[in-house]
């Protein structure tokens, strides 16, 4: 079920007061660590890089407008998905 | 011949189910349609006349996207899930299923015809 719109979009609230630090220029422009991928993209977002945890490393993912209302867990994935072995099972 | 939005209608149909036949135009939207241009459900295609035919026309064209421009719309939307590299997006890439479904079996719709892998042994009771 979609979240409730009276609620608004979630964001961690560390992440958004980082974010907008950042944005009135009071902490330098970087790439900000996050383990939050539940936190949905905002228009104050686009233009940042995050680094996202997919649970084993930190995927960097640069944030752009058509990203906005998706969330940061959606572009690092969990999954790492290169085949199977083409050995024989013996 | 009735034709609207550049599909053909089939003639002997009634006009609930012969409007279907236009791409993004299901049975609701069939049934909406000839309620608000005042025409009875059951009167079939080929009887209705040049009035009733623009009527239609008006409707869909004021109201609802349909055939090519709807089709791209929906392009447009998946090209957008593909170019931002999200979920979604890679799993339209890989053609499996989008929306979370199991994929260890079935998912035959989105994976296509099964393909074999040789070499693997099956499974044997005991």
């Amino acid at each position: 079920m979609a979240r409730s719109i009276k609620k608004g979009p979630y964001v961690a609230a560390h992440l958004e007061t980082k974010v907008l630090a950042i944005n009135e220029g009071k902490t330098k422009r970087g790439v900000i660590k996050t383990w939050s991928r539940r936190s949905t993209i905002t228009p104050d977002f686009v233009g940042h890089t995050f680094a996202v945890h997919n649970g084993n490393k930190f995927i960097p993912v640069y944030v752009t407008e058509f990203m906005v209302g998706h969330k940061l867990g959606e572009f690092a994935p969990t999954r790492n998905f290169k085949g199977h072995s083409s050995k024989k099972v013996g | 011949m009735a034709r609207i939005a550049g599909v053909d209608l089939p003639k002997n149909k009634r006009g609930e189910i012969g409007l279907t036949y236009i791409y993004g135009i299901g049975p609701a939207t069939a049934k909406y349609i000839l309620d608000k241009a005042g025409i009875d459900v059951n009167k079939k295609v080929h009887t209705w006349n040049d009035d009733e035919l623009n009527a239609i026309r008006n409707i869909i064209t004021n109201e609802f996207k349909v055939e090519g421009q709807l089709r791209s719309e929906v392009q447009m939307s998946i090209k957008r899930l593909l170019d931002i590299a999200c979920y979604r997006g890679l799993r339209h890439r890989k053609g499996l299923p989008v929306r979370g479904q199991r994929t260890k079996t079935n998912s035959r719709t989105r994976k296509g015809k099964r393909k074999t892998v040789a070499g693997k042994k099956k499974a044997t009771k005991k």
